[in-house]
Formats: structure tokens, C-alpha cells, sequence
């Protein structure tokens, strides 16, 4: 019988990762309840313990079953020490928290190891574990991995004599002399004896009791510990003798065992979704069901007078159709947490090494959002708590001197708001200095010294690419990877980020990202006789155009002005060549559309409505487009374009002229731009 | 065929075990904790129990006591699932009323062996 463990392998990666998370959360959780209230050690909460206890031991359980030696030793020794932990043996400081935590780094990378089939650092994880040993804590024996026998090594030819006496309460333990008498038989030749002398009388015999009792003789080439092996379970339940006639002769077979686990892992990205998700969805699919069976049966004998029982059908089905979508996107989504859970660590470690007093205060991780978004929005996150506290939170002292706590905060709240989910990450630290921004733009040459700059557009200074305040390049940020990469990886997803500010009171980064990357809220417009679809975030306001405002600047480009502000017009009809309803723009509607803080007028031939679409890849399908973002497919088959708002404005800002070209140090970009693609799922 | 119930807090395991057991026609019920155990047999006539120790919400030794005490499982066998180091469980679970133990790491011929054994 061969069953190949591989193929449970993703499922022990995933829970064991997960795993990895849960004892470091909680270990971080154990050094803050521990080291509370100043003291250094203090008895641990037995739950936090027993639940890290419990992660490693199934990491252990799970790694030896499935073959990964290096994965179980590892966590063995990182067991002892927690099970003293628990046991009280010794308590938990915070060196010891702290190499509890290098240990669980060290657990997660030899997973990994186990799961790309690469080589770990070996020599850190075994500093690591030496130090774990050297806690004072005898390790015990290391689990023996690639054993797949209890069977004994010897055999022996032998005449076995067993004495098997039952206790009366056998039953109760689920054993059954008979199951162990067959299993004899197993073994060998067997002849038995029942001994019904200590049956009671009829009246007092009791069924749930085991009242015989038997005699074995074996004969065969069975070892004695095979045949205690029989009474493993029941040993401390009946009386047993075992007598041979023969002496055992020792003989020279030997099991080898040798199992190379191929780790090659053929990685398939998994989505576990929990079971009320798939519930809903049978109920919807059940609910569409009925509606078709009602539909087929209304249309097959269809009279007039059933007018308006179909369309009430068709009601239902419309409704089916978008609870059934709504219940399938929800399957993709996951909470926050998956990507929030990372940060305390981060914090620990950062705070740690910059000697800073942080608490980091998580709300909302339980708000879901699109598996791929959770996925590309971890780095930026991490870019920007990094950030707040390593240019946000101020030393202890300098924090007393403006009269704050010593202990500075950085809160992480994220919610839900009309289809977009927000993450506010809000420090109490020294704010933003616009001062110190405004010098350092000037220096490096993004404005120059006299431009006149209200306090938003110096805070968008940041997002400039390149641009670090950071007076001294620490290792945690200012390695010019900065907050421009963090801007544009967020409107890679979709969506934004914004900052409020207070001097001296604080920081505060707004993250706004769309629940999915699969389905778009869009305008559908017209272009000549093409269809468009435009992403309904993205519009400010449609307006006719009042032919008076339009001018056309030397220089080339079209700008059209709207309360006193002059926006590049374009033309979609010349961007895209095709031909228009109508060159005349009173003939046409001027749909005002911002991103990045700026904005941009498209002209097009007419506006047909809101509609939901389905984002479809265009680059895996055709190649990149300037200006387009994706495709979707209508409701009539046709093909339509999704437009890209960010790059359809540079390219706007870089074909008209701007008066005040100095904010817009983007423009020198818009050369290289090469078009922002809507991330996309097939 | 036998219907058999596995109580593991780990997927895998419980992944591993069904799927062994599956393999020779056995019928497989899961549960990720004693709680969770107890809620699924409501109804249902299990034949063998397959529980782990450690599990969070209701440990493999609480559930073998609750299951004692009811009369469908006066007699059932019950296995543990323990690894090499935990003597002291091994102990409390007998005296709970276990059957027997399966010794981690185990794989699926010796699974299979003991299921056997119990089953008959």
C-alpha cells in the first residue's frame, strides 16, 4: 500500500507557517503581559503558553509524519524549552522571549527549506539551538524520523507459552480479548484455552465485564517484544506472563529504512475558505436553480397573462446572479489580519533596535479583502509603519520634552467604506516637518526655492521617487526605497494613499483600496463607434463644454478651463484613432477624471451608464497599451477597453503645457511612462 | 465498511488520515477539536476514534472522558494519537479510558495496521 505523502505536504506548509504566526504573536503577547509593570519576569498567562506550546507541538508531530527531519528536531528542542516554560521549570524573560523568537525565524526557515528543497542557514539554526539547549534544559530524545517499523530487529523461532488474564473492566478501555487473541493468531500457530472458571452465576454475571480468562501456546518465529507488543495497550489491564520454551536465537536481518523525501514541491497557490462562504454559496446556486426551473416552466406554456410573472423571474434571476457573484467574490477574500499579523513583530524588533517605546494598537483586521490585494499590499504596509516609526515616533526623551508619554503609538485601524476598504496608519509622533521637506526638495533640485507650496502639496513631496528625509541613512528606511514605490504599489491595486498631518501631534497615511481586483464599478462611454469603460473612482464631475474656456496654448495640447483651473484636455478619439461622432466639442461631454492628486478633461461623444465589469487581463492576452488598463466583455459579447486614469493623465499632462510645471516633477516621468496596468485576474 | 471518527487540530494530519483510511473503504468523519468531535457524532454511530492530545477548545483527554460517559461509546475504541515523549499522557489517557495509542510519526501501512487490529 502506497500512499504518496506528498501530497499532504501543502496543507502541513500551510498550517505550519500559520502556526509560526500564532507563536509569534503570542510570544510577542507573553513578553508584554511578562515584562509589564517593569518587572522582568513575571509567571506567564498558562493559555498564552499552551497555545505556542501547542503550534510547536503539531509543527513537531506534523514535520516527523511527513518526513522532514531537520523541521522535527528543530522543534523538539523548541518544544523542551516551552514545555519547562509550562511546567514552570523556568519563567519567561525576556531573553528568553527573544530566543524563542529567533527560534520560531529559525523553525520558519528550515520549513521553508524542507519546502523549496533549498539548504537553510545551518549554521544559525544551530547557534540558534544551542543556545535553546544551553537554557539548562535536557532536551530528551530527539525523534527518530524515516522509522517506519516498531517491529523488532530480531526474530527467533520460538514455543511461547501466555498466561492472558483479563481485569473485569477491559470493555471499558474500548480493548477486546478477542481482537487481541486474533491478532495472536497472527503471529503464529496458536492453540487456546479458555479458562471459565471465574464466570459468576448466572444471576450475578454482569455483561459489561470480562470474566475468562486463556492459555496460549505459539508456535512460530515470533519475538517476545511482537508479542507484548499484541498487549501494548492492555498491559496495565490484565495479568499476562509470557513463557518461552525455547531460547531466542538472534539472527542478523535488519530493516533498513531509507526514504529520500523528494521536496520538490509543485507550488499551487491554495485558497482555504471557510465553510459558512461555501455554504452560502450552494444556497445561492440552489436559489438560481428554483428561479430556472420557474422560468423554463412559465416560458413553455407562455400566455400574455404571465407577462408579469416574467418579468419577476427575471427580477429573480438578476438578484440570483448578483448574490451568486457576490458569494463567489467573497470566497477570495480574506481578512486583513493575514497581512496585519506581520507588523507586531516588525514593531518589536524595530523599536527594539532604534530604542523607541511603541505600542502598536491593530483594529479591523478582521475586514476582508481581495486575496491578491492582501498579497501586494504587504510590503507597502510595512514600508509605512516602518516609516512612522522610524521618522514619526520620537525618542523616549525627546517625546517626554514635548510633553508627551515616553511610550509613543502607532494605531492600525482598518475598515470598510461605500465598497472600499480604508487602513489608516496613525502615529503620535512628531508629524510631518514641512520645513525640513520643503529644504530638502529644494536641495535635490524637485522645486525650486522661492515656489510657493500650501502644507498638502509639501506633504506630497514625499511620494516623490528618490526623495528621503531621513538625515541619516539607518538600515530600517531612507535607502531611497521609499514612499513613492509604496504610492505606486498602491495604485497598482487600485488605490490610494493620502497623509494628514499635524506638526507635533502626528501622522496619519490613509491607504483607500477597492474590496476586488476582479470586478470594476465603471462609466461606460462612447467613443465614434467604440465603447470604453472608465474606472468609477477615478471620475470628479462630466460637464458640456462652454467652447469659450478651450484654448489652445503654442506648445501644442488643448487645455480647458474649469473654475479657474486649466486642465490638459485629450481627446480619446485621437489617442485611440478612431473616428469620433463628432470633432465639434459642444457636440460632446468633458469627463473630468483625477489621480495622483491631478486632474485631466476626456472628451468623449457620450455617457451610457454605470455598470459592474469583469477585469480581464489584456497584457497575458495581447500586450501592454498605453492608456488601457484591461478589458472587459459586455453584456453583448463585445470586447471594451478599461481606460488607465493615471497613465492616460500623464500622458495629458505631458502633451499640454502647464503654467506651473514645477509641482509637477511627474511630467519628466511621463517620457518613460510605460502605462499602469490594472492587476488582473483571469 | 467501518465509520471512523479523526479529531486532529492539524489539517494535514487529519488530511493524511482520512485519506488512509479512505483508501481501503473506510468512512471518515473529521473534527478539528474535542468540541467539535462531540457536536459531529451527534446522531451518528461512529465505530473507531482516531483523537489527538493537544488541541485548543477540548483536549484529546477531555473528549475521551465525555465520550466514556456516554452509552453509545461505553465500548468504542478509542486510540490516542502521542509522540514518543508523552508518557504521562499516555497514562492519563488510559486511566480516561483509552483503547490504545498510535506513537508518532506514524505512516499510513501502520496506521492501517492498527486500525486492523482494532476493527478486527
Amino acid at each position: 500500500m502506497a500512499i504518496d505523502m506528498r501530497q499532504f505536504h501543502q496543507t502541513f506548509f500551510e498550517e505550519s507557517f500559520e502556526g509560526l504566526t500564532v507563536m509569534e504573536a503570542e510570544l510577542l503577547r507573553l513578553e508584554r503581559t511578562a515584562c509589564a509593570g517593569g518587572q522582568d519576569t513575571v509567571s506567564a498567562d498558562p493559555e498564552i503558553l499552551n497555545t505556542i506550546f501547542r503550534s510547536a507541538h503539531s509543527i513537531k508531530g506534523g514535520s516527523s509524519t511527513f518526513g522532514f527531519g531537520d523541521v522535527a528536531a528543530f522543534a523538539h528542542v523548541l518544544e523542551s524549552r516551552l514545555d519547562a516554560l509550562r511546567d514552570g521549570r523556568s519563567l519567561p524573560d525576556r531573553r528568553v522571549v527573544g530566543l524563542l523568537l529567533l527560534a520560531v525565524d529559525c523553525l520558519r526557515s528550515l520549513i521553508i527549506a524542507a519546502k523549496t528543497g533549498k539548504d537553510a542557514d545551518k549554521n544559525a539554526i544551530e547557534a540558534v539551538r544551542l543556545q535553546l539547549e544551553n537554557l539548562g534544559i535536557e532536551s530528551g530524545v530527539l525523534p527518530v524520523t524515516g522509522k517506519t517499523s516498531t517491529q523488532p530487529e530480531a526474530s527467533t523461532t520460538t514455543h511461547w507459552r501466555i498466561l492472558f488474564r483479563p481485569n473485569p473492566r477491559m470493555f471499558c478501555t474500548g480493548n477486546d480479548p478477542l481482537r487481541i487473541l486474533r491478532e495472536l493468531a497472527g503471529l503464529g500457530k496458536l492453540k487456546t484455552t479458555a479458562d471459565v472458571s471465574g464466570l459468576p452465576s448466572w444471576e450475578q454475571l454482569n455483561p459489561e465485564e470480562c470474566y475468562l480468562s486463556w492459555n496460549v501456546e505459539l508456535v512460530g518465529s515470533v519475538a517476545r517484544e511482537a508479542i507484548a507488543d499484541v498487549f501494548s495497550w492492555v498491559l496495565d489491564d490484565c495479568r499476562l506472563d509470557i513463557t518461552s520454551k525455547t531460547m531466542p536465537v538472534p539472527t542478523l536481518s535488519q530493516r533498513s529504512v531509507a526514504e529520500a523525501v523528494a521536496s520538490i514541491d509543485a507550488h499551487t497557490d491554495t485558497l482555504r475558505v471557510s465553510v459558512p462562504k461555501v455554504d452560502a454559496l450552494i444556497n445561492t446556486v440552489g436559489e438560481l436553480v428554483i428561479t430556472q426551473t420557474m422560468l423554463s416552466q412559465l416560458t413553455a406554456n407562455f400566455t400574455f397573462d404571465n407577462l408579469s410573472k416574467l418579468f419577476a423571474g427575471l427580477e429573480q434571476l438578476e438578484r440570483n446572479t448578483r448574490e451568486l457573484q457576490e458569494s463567489v467574490m467573497r470566497i477570495r477574500m480574506l481578512p486583513l489580519s493575514f497581512a496585519f499579523n506581520r507588523l507586531p513583530r516588525l514593531v518589536h524588533d524595530m523599536s527594539q533596535k532604534l530604542e523607541k517605546k511603541v505600542e502598536l494598537i491593530i483594529s479591523g483586521e478582521q475586514t476582508e479583502i481581495d486575496k491578491t490585494v492582501i498579497d501586494r499590499l504587504i510590503d507597502p504596509l510595512l514600508h509605512l509603519v516602518r516609516n512612522s516609526l522610524d521618522h514619526g515616533i520620537e525618542p523616549p526623551a525627546e517625546r517626554v520634552a514635548a510633553g508627551k508619554s515616553q511610550t509613543g503609538t502607532i494605531e492600525l485601524k482598518a475598515y470598510q467604506k461605500s465598497g472600499n476598504v480604508i487602513i489608516e496608519i496613525r502615529d503620535d509622533g512628531r508629524g510631518l516637518r514641512h520645513d525640513r521637506i520643503f529644504a530638502k526638495a529644494v536641495e535635490q533640485g524637485l522645486i525650486p526655492a522661492d515656489a510657493k507650496l500650501s502644507p498638502d502639496e509639501i506633504s506630497e513631496l514625499i511620494f516623490h521617487p528618490g526623495f528621503s528625509t531621513a538625515v541619516t541613512v539607518s538600515d530600517i528606511s531612507g535607502r531611497g526605497v521609499g514612499m513613492d514605490v509604496v504610492r505606486s504599489n498602491i495604485h497598482s491595486l487600485g488605490g490610494n494613499v493620502e497623509i494628514a498631518s499635524q506638526a507635533g501631534q502626528g501622522a496619519c497615511f490613509i491607504v483607500r483600496l477597492p474590496l476586488t481586483l476582479a470586478i470594476l464599478d465603471g462609466l461606460s462611454l462612447q467613443v465614434g463607434t467604440h465603447i470604453y469603460i472608465l474606472p468609477l473612482v477615478s471620475i470628479v464631475e462630466s460637464v458640456r463644454i462652454v467652447p469659450d474656456q478651450v484654448s489652445r496654448p503654442a506648445g501644442g495640447g488643448e487645455l480647458y478651463g474649469l473654475r479657474k483651473e486649466y486642465l490638459p484636455l485629450l481627446r480619446l478619439s485621437d489617442l485611440f484613432h478612431v473616428v469620433p461622432r463628432s470633432t465639434d466639442l459642444t457636440q460632446g461631454l468633458l469627463v473630468i477624471v483625477e489621480a495622483d492628486g491631478k486632474k485631466a478633461g476626456l472628451y468623449v461623444d457620450d455617457l451610457l451608464g454605470q455598470q459592474q465589469v469583469v477585469i480581464k487581463n489584456l497584457e497575458t492576452h495581447y500586450r501592454k497599451v498605453d492608456g488601457i488598463s484591461a478589458a472587459t466583455i459586455l453584456g453583448d459579447g463585445t470586447v471594451a477597453m478599461i481606460l488607465d486614469v493615471t497613465g492616460l493623465i500623464r500622458m495629458a499632462h505631458a502633451g499640454a503645457t502647464r503654467p506651473t510645471p514645477a509641482l509637477h516633477g511627474h511630467i519628466q516621468d511621463a517620457g518613460r511612462h510605460t502605462g499602469t496596468m490594472a492587476p488582473t485576474i483571469n | 465498511m467501518a465509520t471512523i471518527l479523526t479529531v486532529d487540530d492539524t489539517a494535514s494530519m487529519r488530511q493524511m488520515i482520512s485519506f488512509t483510511l479512505h483508501s481501503v473503504g473506510h468512512e471518515v468523519i473529521q473534527a478539528s477539536d474535542g468540541q467539535e468531535a462531540l457536536k459531529v457524532i451527534e446522531g451518528k454511530k461512529v465505530d473507531l476514534v482516531i483523537a489527538d492530545i493537544n488541541m485548543p477548545n477540548m483536549d484529546g483527554i477531555t473528549l475521551l472522558k465525555s465520550l466514556r460517559a456516554l452509552a453509545d461509546y461505553k465500548f468504542t475504541p478509542i486510540l490516542m494519537l502521542t509522540t514518543e515523549s508523552q508518557e504521562a499522557k499516555r497514562q492519563q489517557g488510559k486511566v480516561a479510558g483509552a483503547t490504545g495509542w498510535i506513537v508518532k510519526p506514524f505512516n499510513p501501512e501502520q496506521l492501517l495496521t492498527v486500525v486492523k487490529k482494532v476493527l478486527g
